[in-house]
């Protein structure tokens, strides 16, 4: 009987074909970024100048040919697609626990703290972030930190925003009002009670974040403001294989496909969660 | 509605001074000076070019000066192109940029909608998977993909339309770019608006229309669109934000002289007058644009006219 | 809404989504179709030619880029100038005499040179413009090249009155110019765009914003009828210059195209008759397909790796940096990492300078096994071994080429040292700022562009007191050695003392120089009187255009 009902649940909480296809992806992406590079001898950031621009291949496991300078594109989509994810998840994560603690908080308190504090994120949103952002990496000589603060600053308002609404309605439920009758502190309330309820909405939007983090730091990489050599991440590597586009045009396909289906798969993901999870969250 | 405007505008002080003490410090911040080069200056002339251009003075004495010149509408001097001020200079990229998010936006609507209605009113058949799928592209690959790729292709192979920007007055120059930049929006307009539409189109007061024996096509025109559009209204917001970042990267690959490449130099150039200057100058457009977008939002949905 | 049938409804409430799809389709067609205005490109007489940034100023006084160097250089003219093969000629003036000791230049003004608004140019506006240069509310970049001029150091600093400059108007057509110490270089100095003279009327009249359409009043070929902020500049012959009959091309647009590969997409899709720039990653492929077009010719421009000499590890070991400069393969890396013609470098003054032949570095002539092997032991000499290896961290500034180069010599140190190397990439300004500092910086990439045809223009950057010798080399007998050379009237006793200082500091090893730098353009086959020169000066009055 457990079963059955775990399983309906799970059923149900992973939604349909896209959401299990998507996730299936990412897995494999992950374990071979993780993985890929062991099946190389070569690594990320040795030259070869007598082997440039060699087309992919499988004799000398140059599964996705070598770029300008000698280096093995296969191992150095991996170890860039390493980075991009983690810059994306770091990043996502910077937003989630401000949004969420902002919106809680905020949620929580309700009347004018509340409205004082909408009001602050209201005249946040005006900011042209991208502009500071850009700002910002040239004022701080783009930090390896600082990416992840700044990408995790540009979407955390969302979040705020969204978490703020739910919290609102979750503040009436009876779990809350029985929890302060006996008398527990708000804090516990909001973070003990509230914010566990909140993860069917936050997991959703994390799956949409993330994607976003990931088109700013390819956005940034595109300008010279990102990921800095010998490092690479896949933002960067479509930035390198643009304008190599005539001579080798699998420095660009390969990294762009990746990079897109990686995009595609989040995107499906956190539309087939939010389906599965909420209908009534149609806000995107 | 004009309390609510007012009020809404007022608001935005406290944004518009927080932008600009936010974008002083960070500009001032940054390492270099807008007449640093390779070829250092010699003393003197370093002197003579700080006294010029008051970077001698001490930082909150340069921003009293910048916000008072501010209030009487000066944006100042641009520091590295020295024989225009900045005003001039915003005011010869911007009406670019603003036609090209404008031309833009109005192509990802009409595009976007249209494909989300047809999506929706074909749901689930290989029109709307087809639909969706495309849309779903366009969201993941990135514009500086797509924006060289047109170049490339439609340029410089088929020789149909321009390369960039000054090689040819007329109206094709703005073809390449415009759809580049368009693709995104066209994509999440079309998911909005094909699931927006068929929320409505299952909702009751449709089906009420539908058992009266209107034809599906005078349904979607006269009764369900309007709601429909509503989500898509709402995105306009963020749109705009995402076609300012977009236009960036447009700019730079089609040699476009807007704003956002205009931006991006000065602030390589550390040239602190104009870079302060944008960034002002784009946090009133936004909040302007905001209010716009929530007035129209005013508009169409009597619901939420009461402030 | 009332429940009336849709066909019966008047055809004025038939509005809605068609009609907006339909609005918005017309007007974008309508955009497309635009209004079909002649293609510029069809006019015989339109030169269109790239440069790589908007001038930041066009204003002689307030200028320093090379791009704002090339539009200037149509508008006025200066004293000298150079033939499109890089000789230098008279231009606003006819001819000059020069004192014995070499300090006093006596030019006589071209009596038929014209303003654009046909007034005469004298010797007064000579006199205003050097003034002007020099007066520290201009605010001038390059109020360098008149320093040599008597008092003109101490009136940029404001410790004299603008009329003490050694620069006199004898009459209409005489100008009279007293220098500070003989300086042999003067009349090379003389073809920089600061030189030239600047309407007085105009500026007064209009101050800064003199420099614009319709208000700049120009000596040179050309006038400025236009300026697209952000564009171009368009610009259209001086009837009134006192050549205009030996200029071919009425009208020259230059575009600010600051990509190569946008401006090499520009140039193949036919809107642009010449490049500044060809892109390295197609640079093979355009030598492939129009070698004809192609133009690639020594520059004065030099690519190196400077030394922080103030700290360890480099302060003091001169093996360690003799190690580092020998263990690179510098034919490799223009061929395989710049790949555009340029030369290796084992000189600090490039070649092609006039008067002067170039000291190499003494392992210049090694076979790569035989300065490998030295390499390594001035390695050891040094202290370094495979098991004590030299950590150090490479500086460069954002740019592909950058990058390509610091990898390749990373690799290279490693494999024939062992040494490990860090690469750090840095945004220009905060490159800059980090070399100037001296604090931080190890070895950091760097270049030199030679302002004038004149070994002294590189030697000057590593006197003790230059401000831009990054490196922190002082050497008192390079400095005494330069200074005589500065003084020395008779060239074959310059040209040593230059010779001699040159080799010195060469092998000091503050720097390691790696590549002189090519200029490189794409010039259309209609083009005609092109010629390659050294300074990469190019005047739009020496082209002409065939017709098609």
């Amino acid at each position: 009987m457990r079963a059955l009902a775990t399983a309906v649940a799970l059923r149900q909480v992973t939604g349909g074909a896209a959401v299990r296809v998507s996730a299936g992806i990412l897995i494999v992406i992950t374990i071979a970024a993780l993985l890929g590079p062991s099946l190389s001898s070569h690594d990320y950031f040795s030259m070869n100048l007598a082997e440039r621009f060699e087309p992919p291949t499988l004799e000398n496991a140059r599964f996705f040919g070598t770029d300008d300078l000698g280096r093995d594109l296969f191992v150095r989509t991996m170890s860039g697609t390493r980075v991009t994810l983690l810059v994306a998840i770091v990043a996502s994560f910077v937003s989630l626990v401000l949004g969420v603690a902002y919106g809680a908080v905020a949620g929580y308190a309700g009347g004018k703290v509340d409205a004082f504090m909408m009001r602050i994120v209201d005249a946040l949103y005006a900011l042209p972030f991208i502009f500071l952002v850009i700002l910002l990496m040239v004022a701080f000589e783009r930090n390896f930190l600082l990416i992840f603060v700044a990408i995790g600053a540009i979407n955390w308002l969302d979040m705020a925003r969204i978490v703020r609404g739910q919290t609102l309605s979750l503040k009436e439920r009876e779990f809350v009002a029985a929890a302060r009758l006996i008398g527990v502190p708000p804090v516990v309330i909001v973070f003990r009670h509230i914010v566990p309820n909140l993860l069917g909405v936050v997991v959703v939007y994390i799956t949409l974040t993330i994607p976003q983090a990931i088109l700013v730091e390819s956005f940034l990489s595109f300008l010279g403001l990102g990921i800095q050599e010998p490092q690479t991440s896949l933002g960067a590597l479509v930035n390198g294989g643009v304008s190599q586009m005539e001579r080798a045009p699998w420095l660009l396909l390969i990294p762009a496909t990746l990079l897109a289906v990686m995009l595609m798969s989040f995107n499906f993901l956190g539309d087939g969660l939010r389906d599965a999870l909420d209908p009534r969250l149609k806000a995107r | 509605m004009l309390r609510f405007a007012l009020l809404r505008i007022l608001s935005a002080i406290p944004t518009l001074c927080l932008v600009v003490v936010l974008a002083f410090l960070m500009v001032h911040a940054a390492p270099g000076g807008p007449f640093d080069d390779e070829r250092v200056l010699p003393p003197e002339n370093a002197r003579n070019l700080a006294a010029a251009y008051h970077l001698d003075e001490s930082l909150p004495r340069q921003f009293a000066r910048y916000v008072s010149g501010l209030l009487k509408g000066d944006l100042g001097p641009s520091y590295h192109y020295r024989d225009h001020s900045v005003s001039e200079l915003i005011g010869a990229a911007f009406p670019l940029s603003l036609q090209l998010g404008l031309l833009s936006m109005a192509v990802a609507l009409a595009v976007g909608v249209s494909a989300g209605v047809l999506a929706a009113l074909r749901r689930n058949t290989i029109s709307d998977r087809l639909i969706t799928g495309m849309a779903m592209t366009g969201i993941s690959v990135p514009v500086f993909v797509v924006a060289p790729l047109f170049v490339l292709v439609f340029a410089v192979e088929l020789r149909w339309l321009p390369a960039s920007w000054s090689g040819d007055a007329s109206g094709r120059r703005f073809l390449l770019p415009v759809v580049a930049l368009a693709l995104p929006q066209i994509a999440y307009i079309t998911r909005l608006t094909r699931a927006s539409m068929v929320e409505t189109l299952s909702s009751d007061y449709v089906r009420t229309a539908r058992a009266q024996g209107l034809s599906l096509f005078s349904i979607v025109r006269f009764h369900a669109l309007k709601p429909a559009l509503l989500p898509v209204v709402s995105y306009l917001g963020p749109a705009i934000a995402a076609v300012l970042t977009g236009a960036v990267v447009v700019e730079i690959v089609f040699g476009v002289p807007g704003l956002g490449q205009l931006f991006v130099r000065s602030a390589l150039n550390r040239d602190y007058t104009l870079v302060l200057g944008v960034v002002v100058f784009y946090a009133a457009l936004i909040v302007i644009l905001n209010l716009t977008v929530d007035l129209l939002y005013g508009f169409l949905d009597p619901r939420t006219r009461n402030p | 809404m009332k429940a009336v049938p849709y066909i019966l409804r008047p055809r004025r409430a038939r509005r809605g989504l068609p009609g907006a799809i339909g609005s918005f389709a017309l007007a974008f067609v309508c955009l497309l179709l635009g209004a079909c205005s002649a293609n510029d490109m069809d006019d015989v007489q339109t030169l269109h030619r790239g440069i790589d940034a908007e001038p930041e100023s066009l204003d002689f006084h307030k200028a320093r880029s090379t791009a704002a160097g090339d539009v200037q250089r149509d508008l006025g003219e200066g004293l000298t100038g150079y033939t499109p093969d890089g000789e230098l000629v008279g231009r606003a003036a006819e001819n000059w005499e020069i004192s014995e000791d070499g300090r006093d230049y006596r030019f006589s003004l071209r009596r038929d040179a014209r303003w654009s608004t046909g007034e005469p140019v004298t010797a007064d506006d000579f006199v205003y413009s050097f003034r002007r240069l020099v007066d520290p509310a201009t605010a001038s970049f390059y109020s360098q090249s008149v320093i040599d001029i008597e008092n003109a150091a101490a009136i940029v600093a404001g410790e004299k009155a603008l009329e003490e400059l050694a620069v006199t108007a004898n009459g209409d057509h005489e100008l009279h110019v007293r220098l500070a110490r003989p300086t042999p270089y003067f009349l090379a100095l003389l073809t920089h765009p600061s030189m030239f003279p600047v309407h007085r009327d105009s500026v007064e009249q209009h101050g800064d914003a003199h420099a614009r359409p319709g208000r700049l009043v120009t000596n040179g070929a050309y006038t400025l009828v236009a300026w697209e902020l952000g564009s171009l500049v368009e610009l259209r012959r001086n009837e009134h210059y006192w050549d205009n009959r030996s200029t071919a091309i009425d009208r020259v647009r230059h575009h600010f195209i600051p990509e190569p590969t946008v401006e090499l997409n520009r140039y193949r899709a036919g809107e642009l008759h010449i490049t500044d720039n060809v892109p390295p990653e197609a640079f093979a492929r355009v030598r492939e397909e129009r070698p004809g077009e192609l133009h690639v010719a020594p520059y004065l421009n030099i690519y190196y790796y400077g030394f922080n000499l103030t700290r360890p590890p480099f302060r003091d070991n001169l093996e360690l940096r003799r190690a580092l400069s020998m263990a690179i393969d510098r034919r490799a890396l223009t061929e395989s990492v710049t790949g555009r013609g340029e030369t290796p470098a084992w000189s600090w003054v490039p070649p092609g300078v006039d008067n002067y032949v170039e000291r190499q570095l003494p392992y210049a002539t090694l076979s790569d096994e035989e300065r490998k092997a030295e390499a390594r032991r001035a390695y050891r000499q040094a202290g370094y071994s495979d098991h004590n290896p030299l950590k150090i961290e490479i500086r460069y500034n954002t740019s592909d080429t950058h990058q390509r180069m610091a990898l390749a010599i990373q690799s290279m140190w490693r494999e024939v040292l062992g040494v490990e190397t860090t690469l750090v990439n840095e945004e220009f300004q905060v490159l800059l700022s980090n070399m100037r500092a001296k604090e931080v910086t190890q070895v950091f990439r760097s270049s030199w562009l030679g302002d004038y045809n004149d070994a002294n223009a590189f030697l000057q950057v590593m006197l003790s007191d230059a401000p831009s010798n990054m490196t922190g080399y002082s050497d008192k007998q390079f400095d005494s050695l330069v200074q005589r050379a500065a003084e020395q009237t008779d060239p074959e006793r310059r040209r040593t003392y230059m010779e001699q200082a040159e080799a010195l500091m060469l092998d000091d090893h503050p720097v390691i120089p790696i590549y002189f730098y090519v200029s490189k353009h794409l010039v259309s086959p209609r083009v005609e009187g092109w010629g390659d020169n050294v300074l990469d000066y190019h005047y739009s009055q020496h082209l002409s255009l065939s017709p098609e």
